[in-house]
Formats: structure tokens, sequence, C-alpha cells
């Protein structure tokens, strides 16, 4: 059966250059970075030197900037609890947004509940975008952290970043955004946006899963939540994954090849597959921003049916997708991106996300715009709510 | 994480559709859980002589639905009624865990709709 993979929000196809620049480092360079010997050396040469290569793909100013961790959840989370507890005596306020990856929703919760600190989640507009004026009149004497995403993984809404970054910075207020989307994907400058922190995560671009980093900006001063380890200067204990590291390394100088020319062909594809899904399904709503988009998302609530069953239907045509329905979102809600921009529970429950990478090509798009139609239509007539409507 | 007699009542749906007239009819669920189910009835001498589902739910939703039409048709009221939520998620090989609350209320349906079926005779009386 052909398989056509449009999953890319959630994880991506390694890079085959990727895996080999990784191998060796498990069987012959298989040394701990922090040891003395030559084993030892050689693999702490390829551990900074993939730093340098993160650092080159976000444009830091110094590859001492970029902590290794495990990925973007973790990122996050050293992020918004380190700046938290190593800056609490300055400040207890922290500013979120409504939309976030719940690596960071869930940790500003996490120190509103039990450790004291006053938590703002900024609402959204239709199109997932905070408002930056309304964030500017959020800050007080007491924020000493802002953290907003920067491309959404459910709608693909890229948020004013810079103008957001230059208010908290004009306030004295940290700002970290969680760009584990926007990362190798789409052009991402640290010192042109004026972000403080930013997390990013490789296997969101064509890297291994389980390996990240945090940008961490000179000055701004973290608390560890690793301990045990003198790893990342301090910043993070624990034995490099080397391999993984190797693996980000690479990966991070693989996206910056010719990336505005892989960015237009993703943009192209989503943009086909858009059209066809307006120009051959009624009663659907188009999510997030038309232009302030990450390249590779489209999503879309249909109208009378609910998501977990639509990706069941897909997988059943070979078409591997994603869905904000309370059934794939693990609780009894829907989304809480999607109920942020107003939608109701009803409609939420219908979304379908596809998201595409450069390994995709057009005849893919063509063959999901081929099939969506009908199955939209068997499960509309599968549905009693449909029924009462027409 | 479906078993396979989920994933074959989900693919092909065994009494799916409305129903002219019958003789009893239910819903189910609301559209803010994201699983509304309909079941409708014809009963001729006692007995369930046709029945019809409609859902709006996930795989499990659907899946359910159309075990409880199939389980159900040419049975006795008393015999449909003895039918339950996790006889039908046996019949299926089961459920996963998270679906065993929300997904599973086709027997719901249709003890619903052999309710109204009843009233609706008590009101020929």
């Amino acid at each position: 059966m052909k398989r056509v993979y449009m999953d890319n929000g959630a994880t991506t196809r390694t890079h085959p250059e990727v895996l080999q620049a990784m191998e060796p480092y498990f069987l012959e360079t298989y040394g701990n970075p922090s040891s003395v010997h030559n084993f030892g050396r050689e693999a702490l040469k390829g551990v900074e030197e993939a730093r340098e290569q993160v650092q080159k793909l976000i444009n830091a100013h110094d590859p001492q900037e970029i902590i290794f961790t495990s990925g973007g959840t973790e990122s996050d989370n050293l992020a918004i609890i380190g700046f938290a507890m190593a800056n609490r005596k300055k400040g207890k306020h922290i500013i979120t947004s409504a939309v976030e990856h719940h690596g960071v929703l869930h940790t500003c919760e996490y120190l509103e509940k039990e450790l004291g600190f006053s938590v703002t989640y900024l609402p959204v507009d239709k199109f997932g975008l905070v408002n930056v004026e309304e964030f500017q009149k959020t800050i007080g004497e007491d924020t000493i952290l802002a953290t907003i995403m920067m491309g959404n993984n459910e709608i693909g809404t890229i948020q004013p970043i810079k103008e957001l970054a230059e208010v908290a910075r004009e306030q004295g207020v940290v700002f970290h955004t969680d760009a584990v989307q926007a990362v190798g994907n789409m052009p991402v400058d640290v010192q042109d946006l004026g972000v403080d922190m930013l997390a990013l995560s490789a296997h969101k671009f064509h890297g291994p899963k389980g390996v990240g980093a945090l940008y961490v900006r000179k000055g701004v001063k973290l608390h560890p939540h690793m301990h045990g380890g003198a790893q990342e200067k301090k910043r993070r204990g624990s034995t490099h994954n080397t391999t993984g590291i190797i693996g980000l390394g690479k990966a991070a100088e693989l996206a910056r090849d010719n990336l505005s020319e892989k960015v237009e062909k993703v943009t192209k594809l989503r943009d086909k597959l858009i059209k066809g899904i307006e120009e051959n399904i009624e009663e659907i709503v188009f999510n997030g921003h038309p232009e302030q988009r990450l390249p590779g998302n489209v999503n879309f609530c249909f109208r009378y049916i609910e998501g977990e069953s639509l990706l069941l239907s897909l997988d059943l045509e070979g078409i591997a997708a994603s869905s904000g329905s309370a059934c794939t979102s693990g609780s009894l809600d829907p989304s809480h991106v999607l109920l942020a921009t107003g939608l109701s529970h009803e409609v939420a429950h219908g979304s379908l996300r596809l998201t595409l990478s450069y390994f995709n090509e057009e005849e893919e798009v063509d063959y999901v715009i081929e099939k969506l139609p009908g199955i939209i239509d068997k499960l509309r007539q599968m549905s009693p709510l449909y029924q009462s409507k027409s | 994480m479906y078993s396979e007699k989920v994933m074959d009542h989900f693919t092909n749906p065994r009494n799916m559709g409305s129903m002219e007239n019958p003789d009893g009819k239910a819903q189910v669920g609301n559209p803010t859980c994201g699983d509304i189910m309909e079941i409708a009835i014809k009963v001729e001498e006692n007995k369930i002589k046709d029945i019809r589902f409609k859902t709006f739910g996930c795989g499990a939703a659907v899946a359910t639905s159309s075990m409880v039409t199939e389980m159900a048709k040419g049975k006795t009221l008393e015999e449909a009624e003895q039918l339950t939520n996790k006889t039908v998620a046996e019949a299926l090989d089961g459920l996963p865990p998270v679906k065993m609350h929300c997904s599973n209320l086709a027997a719901d349906a249709l003890h619903k709709a052999i309710q109204d079926y009843r009233e609706k005779q008590t009101k020929k009386g």
C-alpha cells in the first residue's frame, strides 16, 4: 500500500547523512567526552563541533551559549524552572500564552501551583496570535520571565517574537521562546530576534530523537535541574549523549544547506494542500494564520466529524496525520490551542493536522487531496450531527 | 491500540444509517465530549426486527455502535436490555482502557431506544 507521511510536526525522518555521522561515535569514538584519554578527547571534539553547528544554525554569538539537553521539553523545563529558581528573589511573575506546548504550559503551572509563582496566560486572537500591546500591559514590577513560543505546533501560527522580545528587553524581562517547530524549518536568528533563551529539538528537523538544545544568552543565570555532573559548564549534569549530539550537529549543518529553497518547496506544497482541501470539501474551518505560518503546517476542522475517526480512516489509505481531538490529546477535552482561538468543543474535535517536510513530494499532496473528500463524506454520512443539519 | 474486531467494525460498520418511522429512537452523549450515538429500532412481536445507528465519535465509538446493533438484531426486547457496555466491549475483544468511559455508550443508546419504544406503546395504550 502507498504510504504518505504527513506528520512531520510529530517527528521527522532521520536524514541518512545524520545517521552516517553518528555511526562512528557508537563503534569507534565511543569514549566519554569528559574522560582524559584519547577516546574521550576525540568524542569531546565531536561534541564541540556539534555545538558550533547548532550555534551557526541559530546565529548565536558564542558556542558556549548552547546547552545540550534531551530535547524540546527538557529545554523548556530548564529554561523556565532554571531561570525562575535562580531569579526568584527579583520577582515571581511569569508571562506565557494560552497556546504553548505542554512543555511550557505545564511547567508554568507547576511553578504556579507548587512554588508560589504567579503566571499570566495571554489569550490569542482567532489566528492564534498574541497581542504585543497586551503583553506590554501585563508586564509588572514582579515580572522576571516571559515565555512565548515561536511557531505553534498545532496550528502553525508564528508569533511576533522580535516585537515581543523587544518589549521584554525594554522592561528588563528575560524572554524565552520555544522554537522547537521553527528551528531547522525556517530561518531563526537569536540575535536578530533578540531572545535570551530558545529551545530546539533535533528530531523536528531530520535529526535523531532524544536530543535537543537550549540557547542561553551569555549573562542569563540559570539553576541546573539535573544535578550530579559538571557537564555543560555545570548547567546540565549527565554524561553527554554523544551520538545524539553528533546527530543534532549534523542535522543543524544540513538544515542550513539551501534553507530558503527548502522553505520555498515546503511552503508551495503546503499552499497547494490548503487550496485543494478548500476547493474540494465544504463546511470546514481553516486554523491558524494564512501567512504568518510555519512552512509545513496545514490545519483544518471538518464539521460534524471526530478527529480520531478521521486519522484511522486516513491511516487505512496509508496517510499518516494527527489531530487535536480529545481522543488524541489523551484527555476529555480537545486541543487547548483550538479552544483558545475561539472554536467550540464540537468543531475542535474534528481537527486534522497535516505537517510536511522537504522529503514530501507533490504527488503525495495530490494523493491526499484525492482521498480526503471521500473519507470526510463517509464519516459525515455516519454522523447524526450532519443529518440534523442537512 | 485497537483490536482487529474494532478495526473491522470501524472499517465496515454494520447497520449504519438512518431509519424512516422508527418504533423507538434515542441519542446519547454530547458533542462537547466528542461522542454522540443515535440508535433507531423497528419492533415486531417483541423482537428487534431492524436497527440502525449513526455515530459522531472516535474509532471505539463507531465500533461499539456497530457491534451493539449486530448483537441486538433479532433479539427480544428483554434480551436486548441485558446487553451492557461491558459485553459489547468484550465482543470487540476489548477496548483500550482510556476508551472504556467516554466511547462506550452504545448499550446505553440501545436501552434508551427500547425505553422510547415502550413509552410510545404506553401512550398508544
